[in-house]
């Protein structure tokens, strides 16, 4: 047997009064919920008696309906007032005066029963069942059931918020990062086991440390596939401590994984390999810890025409497949190296001065001329050459229109 | 039927052990040493062999010593960039060393470069050759393929094939302002299993 509540613009109360009956709630936003009374005719009788209890628990005027099914009762205290009790076998008949719109569905069923002349429950608990598939399909049977009170399903039960964290207060502060990663190493072990008993990963690691006399020390993994290995996290933790350590003992650890729903993949058996996410990710945090973090990752283009310009990503994995055309690329100097040009009186480049001395400039093309971003603060102006440096190769040059200033800005390899 | 099930075997197994790509093939779990000047089309080379890598939807590494290597060109020359891993060493030759020992342990690429094409010929022969065949070793008996790229040959006892790029002459086309770089012919000479073969070849621009 299942009860619903129904009263506008009070479900917080309706919750802690149907919490006081059953642990099996289901929360139907903004104004209903639904709960299982099964057991409760020892304890308060028959159903109109639960029925009754309920109402006098809730404390203001609301709905109350029971039924055999969690939907003939929610629609029960959606559409009729006061108490009522929907006997078994009787749904249909309790049911049909209450009008269609209660059913939800969609505008193109709203529109379709509206042509079909059906308003209420009833009218279209008496089509048949046959002629409402052929003409609406699965979701025309699912409430042609709906209207009968014979869909029968289990309550979508308003989950914990689960959290997967773990508080350690220490009575001597740690000052060293090996015994703080040894009791790291003992709450990360405990946090994974309880993820995996809900067969759950994590995809971000937060760590706070408590200070002596100092601020919190904060440090955040965040994964690019959900994982649970202790050890990879461990791993991880130390080479972002190391990296970045407290500066001064540590007197409380709080660490906390966010949950996430595991990793599932089905590998191709004429796939070529990918590097291992988890041993890729330690492999990437020890780089990133000598390079510098924006020094590592995976290059995209930004829809721009400024030269140079990309931002660092996460190796995702995408795999895309480019049709390869062997050609000349560029080799940059970051930053420009400057240098100095002397033209000829109709702008063709003669000569360069750079640090490595004078060259004769043997051929040249160009100018181009590029600009942007004018409408920003970081405008950019330039005339850009291909020069033919006698015994050195060849370069692309530029001149920034603004400054007057040359710069060579890499070589053709 | 039999014949066309060998050849499939045969190509499959041979994938298996080369990675090919436009000028030629490079052997996989093992060194290859691109070595030229600057402009005589090694960045091309690199570029093309990260090109067939990533269409045959493996992974790449690029461990790039002087910061030199440049996205849009390499993607104009079909490098998947979704599946570069670019690590850019700011000039640290040991910084570069160390990820490339890192990468190459730790497996699952394809190709993995180490790109030291504007390191001072004096700086790269600091590198030691144990240093060179711990990275050998790294990759021996796996499916990736070990590239590096320097203006001289850095390791040739180590390496299982040199190529040695060198630039004949510029192609430019048409005249005063309305002239472009067309691209450059050059003399690839592969050095394998100590036998030398010279090709010239034009790199379009």
């Amino acid at each position: 047997m299942f009860a619903a509540l129904h009263a506008p613009g009070n479900l917080p109360l309706l919750v802690e009064c149907a919490e006081h009956y059953s642990p099996l709630i289901e929360e139907l936003p903004p104004d209903t919920v639904a709960f299982d009374i099964r057991g409760l005719r020892l304890i308060f009788g028959s159903p109109r008696e639960i029925a009754g209890e309920i109402h006098r628990r809730v404390g203001i005027p609301a709905n109350v309906a029971i039924a055999s099914n969690p939907d003939a009762a929610l629609h029960a205290a959606r559409g009729i007032a006061g108490i009522t009790v929907v006997d078994p076998h009787r749904e249909a008949a309790t049911l049909a005066p209450l009008p269609l719109y209660l059913l939800g569905g969609s505008p193109e069923f709203a529109h379709t029963m509206d042509l079909w002349g059906i308003r209420t429950f009833g009218e279209l608990a008496a089509l048949p069942p046959l002629g409402v598939a052929a003409r609406l399909g699965e979701e025309g049977i699912r409430f042609l059931r709906l209207a009968r009170g014979e869909q029968t399903r289990l309550l979508r039960v308003r989950g914990e918020q689960l959290r997967f964290n773990e508080e350690l207060e220490l009575e001597n502060p740690v000052d060293l990062l090996e015994p703080l990663l040894l009791l790291l190493a003992g709450m990360l072990e405990r946090i994974c086991a309880r993820l995996r008993s809900h067969a759950l990963a994590t995809n971000e690691v937060r760590v706070s440390l408590n200070l002596e006399r100092a601020p919190e020390h904060s440090a955040a993994l965040r994964l690019p596939v959900p994982m649970l290995d202790p050890k990879v996290f461990l791993k991880l933790l130390q080479l972002e401590l190391n990296g970045w350590p407290p500066q001064a003992g540590v007197e409380k650890i709080r660490l906390e994984l966010v949950p996430v729903e595991t990793r599932t993949m089905q590998h191709g058996l004429f796939l070529p390999s990918s590097p291992e996410p988890e041993r890729l990710e330690i492999t990437l945090a020890r780089i990133r810890h000598l390079v510098g973090a924006n020094n590592v990752g995976s290059p995209a283009l930004l829809d721009t025409n400024r030269p140079d310009s990309f931002r660092m990503g996460e190796l995702n994995g995408s795999r895309e497949s480019i049709a390869a055309t062997p050609r000349i690329v560029l080799r940059r100097f970051r930053p420009p190296c400057a240098v100095q040009i002397r033209c000829t009186g109709d702008g063709q480049p003669v000569r360069i001065f750079s640090p490595k001395g004078e060259r004769r400039i043997t051929t040249s093309a160009g100018p181009w001329f590029t600009s942007g971003d004018w409408w920003t603060g970081g405008s950019w102006n330039r005339e850009e050459w291909d020069i033919e440096v006698l015994e050195e190769g060849i370069f692309r040059i530029h001149q920034d229109r603004d400054s007057k200033r040359w710069f060579i800005e890499g070589t053709y390899d | 039927m039999v014949a066309a099930t060998v050849q499939c075997a045969s190509d499959l197994k041979r994938s298996f052990e080369s990675l090919p790509f436009p000028w030629g093939e490079i052997p996989r779990g093992a060194l290859t040493e691109i070595a030229g000047p600057s402009s005589s089309g090694r960045t091309a080379f690199l570029c093309s062999m990260l090109a067939a890598a990533s269409a045959k939807q493996e992974f790449c590494a690029l461990i790039d010593v002087q910061d030199a290597f440049d996205p849009t060109s390499a993607s104009h020359a079909g490098v998947a960039l979704s599946q570069l891993l670019w690590v850019r060493c700011g000039g640290n030759l040991e910084h570069a060393l160390k990820a490339a020992d890192w990468l190459t342990h730790g497996g699952g690429f394809g190709l993995v470069a180490l790109d030291l094409g504007d390191t001072p010929l004096k700086i790269a022969h600091r590198i030691p050759l144990a240093a060179w065949f711990r990275l050998r070793q790294a990759v021996e008996n796996t499916k990736t393929a070990l590239v590096s790229l320097a203006q001289r040959v850095q390791a040739p006892s180590c390496s299982m094939l040199k190529i040695e790029l060198s630039r004949d002459r510029t192609i430019w086309r048409g005249v005063g302002p309305g002239r472009f770089l067309q691209g450059f012919a050059v003399t690839a000479a592969h050095v394998k299993n100590h036998r030398r073969h010279e090709v010239a070849i034009t790199i379009d621009g």
